[in-house]
């Protein structure tokens, strides 16, 4: 990792699976190339199985068994990662598993119980996560990411097999921990609609090797994101789908 | 709700346990033989030796006895299946080793152990407790194998550290293989150290089970048997499924 100036620099030339078994290797990323800004809300799509997560995971530093580098704008850039499960211990209570990653001296402690009013899991603060909603399981896996004020988040189809109105909930959620505390985010799903009313930016990456067909800047202002009208036409500019 | 079923339960033992009182009562009225005494001639012997004080003292040795082995043998056992458990190449190595001890018979290796370190107590301790590592150990590793990897990159990424990942990723997921381990380590240890003591020692059930089955003290047997699966019986409900239902209480 060397230091630049953008928020972080993306560089895969290619990343391949080994043979396992009868299946064999497998190249899943290509050439892909990629420098993102400081406090973007940049949206990676493709279709199922195109290797999002898995550049994800190379970002994150959970698989670096690939060819190329990855370059924070400094050394120590702290990264969350929300995931696509919400990932939380079952034996601790909410507001343990927020607390977790923050050492016992860590200031940020204090700030937990204001983030869990935010988040609108205060009352469920003792609870464990095995008995609450998987809508409230991930508002407390937002919670734990956010609370770490991280240089890069992020995150990997966080909102996924919810009921709608719960996802739309938890989107305007997102937006508003991400407008108090600005920060880098690279946000994978493969809902198109979704990508347009988060992101400032879209890269779409297809292919058998996957690698970006698309980089595209998001051209909506903020009021317009909940006018599902606008989010539409912006959709139909971007992919030509609907 | 819970407690209901928890009494229900409680009936239920009680109840069947009485039935067997019963078939035995029966069984040795009807055989009338010397050999096999009534659950009354039992309770009197056993009345008999708790006013003596020989019952407590030979079940309190025989009771530390167990649980000093059952503390090696749980540490030891459990360090080992958790290395296995996470180390490919340790465990190919020493998976040879585990399955020698598993099938080495106690008596080998209490006579061993008595024959080596002389016959004194430490030698009794480190003989149950080889007898009970290897079975403590593969229980581990089957709960060491079957960790979550989600959880672990969720500790890297949030950076808990090797402490923090050890006691609120790692060991929690482990509960129920220690749970199971204890379970079946409790009533297996108990036994061995009864042989353990029949053979070299001077105190203890063992040897008070030895000394009677010289006079054909049958109700004399009976009645530290019944004693110690009390004792151990007590261990389960007052230790075990306390510390069970403690860990197990964030379960739906």
């Amino acid at each position: 990792m060397a230091q630049v100036s953008t928020a972080l620099e993306v560089e895969v030339l290619s990343k391949t699976f080994p043979a396992v078994a009868k299946r064999s290797a497998n190249r899943v990323l290509e050439n892909i190339k990629l420098a993102i800004e400081p406090e973007s809300f940049v949206v990676l799509t493709g279709p199922s199985g195109c290797g999002k997560s898995t550049l994800l995971n190379i970002i994150a530093g959970l698989d670096d068994d690939f060819d190329g580098e990855v370059r924070f704008q400094s050394l120590d850039a702290r990264r969350a990662y929300i995931f696509q499960s919400p990932r939380l211990l079952p034996w601790r209570t909410i507001e343990e598993n927020i607390l977790l990653p923050l050492k016992d001296d860590d200031p940020r402690r204090a700030k937990v119980p204001a983030m869990l009013e935010r988040v609108g899991l205060a009352e469920a603060a003792d609870a464990y996560p095995e008995r609450v909603s998987l809508g409230m399981q991930r508002r407390a896996s937002l919670a734990r990411g956010f609370i770490l004020e991280p240089d890069i988040l992020l995150m990997d189809e966080p909102f996924v097999s919810l009921d709608d109105p719960t996802a739309q909930d938890l989107r305007k959620l997102l937006i508003d921990l991400y407008k108090r505390r600005p920060t880098t985010i690279l946000f994978v799903t493969h809902d198109r609609s979704e990508a347009v009313m988060l992101g400032t930016r879209i890269l779409r990456l297809d292919g058998g090797s996957a690698t970006i067909v698309q980089d595209e800047v998001v051209q909506l202002r903020s009021q317009d994101r909940s006018d599902p009208g606008k989010v539409r036409a912006e959709r139909a500019r971007i992919f030509a789908d609907v | 709700m819970l407690e209901t079923l928890a009494n229900k339960r409680a009936v239920w033992s009680l109840g069947s346990l009485i039935v067997l009182l019963i078939f035995w009562h029966v069984a040795a009225e009807l055989l009338q033989h010397r050999h096999l005494p009534t659950p009354v001639a039992v309770f009197e012997t056993f009345l008999r030796e708790v006013r003596s004080g020989d019952l407590i003292y030979h079940v309190w040795v025989t009771l530390i006895r167990v649980v000093i082995s059952f503390i090696v043998a749980m540490l030891i056992g459990s360090a080992i299946g958790l290395v296995m458990g996470r180390m490919e190449t340790v465990n190919r190595f020493f998976d040879s080793w585990l399955i020698f001890f598993l099938n080495l018979p106690a008596l080998v290796i209490i006579v061993l152990c008595y024959v080596w370190f002389g016959l004194n107590d430490m030698a009794a301790i480190i003989a149950v407790a080889i007898n009970k590592i290897p079975n403590v150990a593969v229980t581990v590793r089957e709960g060491a194998r079957a960790l979550s990897r989600d959880l672990t990159e969720m500790a890297e990424i949030y950076s808990f550290g090797r402490t923090k990942t050890l006691r609120h990723v790692i060991l929690p997921q482990m509960a129920p293989f220690f749970a199971a381990a204890a379970r079946t380590g409790l009533s297996l240890i108990w036994k061995i150290v009864l042989v353990v003591e029949l053979f070299g020692l001077s105190a203890g059930v063992g040897v008070r089970i030895n000394e009677a089955y010289h006079l054909f003290d049958v109700p004399m047997i009976l009645a530290y048997a019944i004693a110690f699966i009390v004792v151990v019986q007590l261990i389960e409900m007052f230790v075990l499924q306390p510390i069970e239902a403690r860990v197990n209480r964030w379960r739906r």
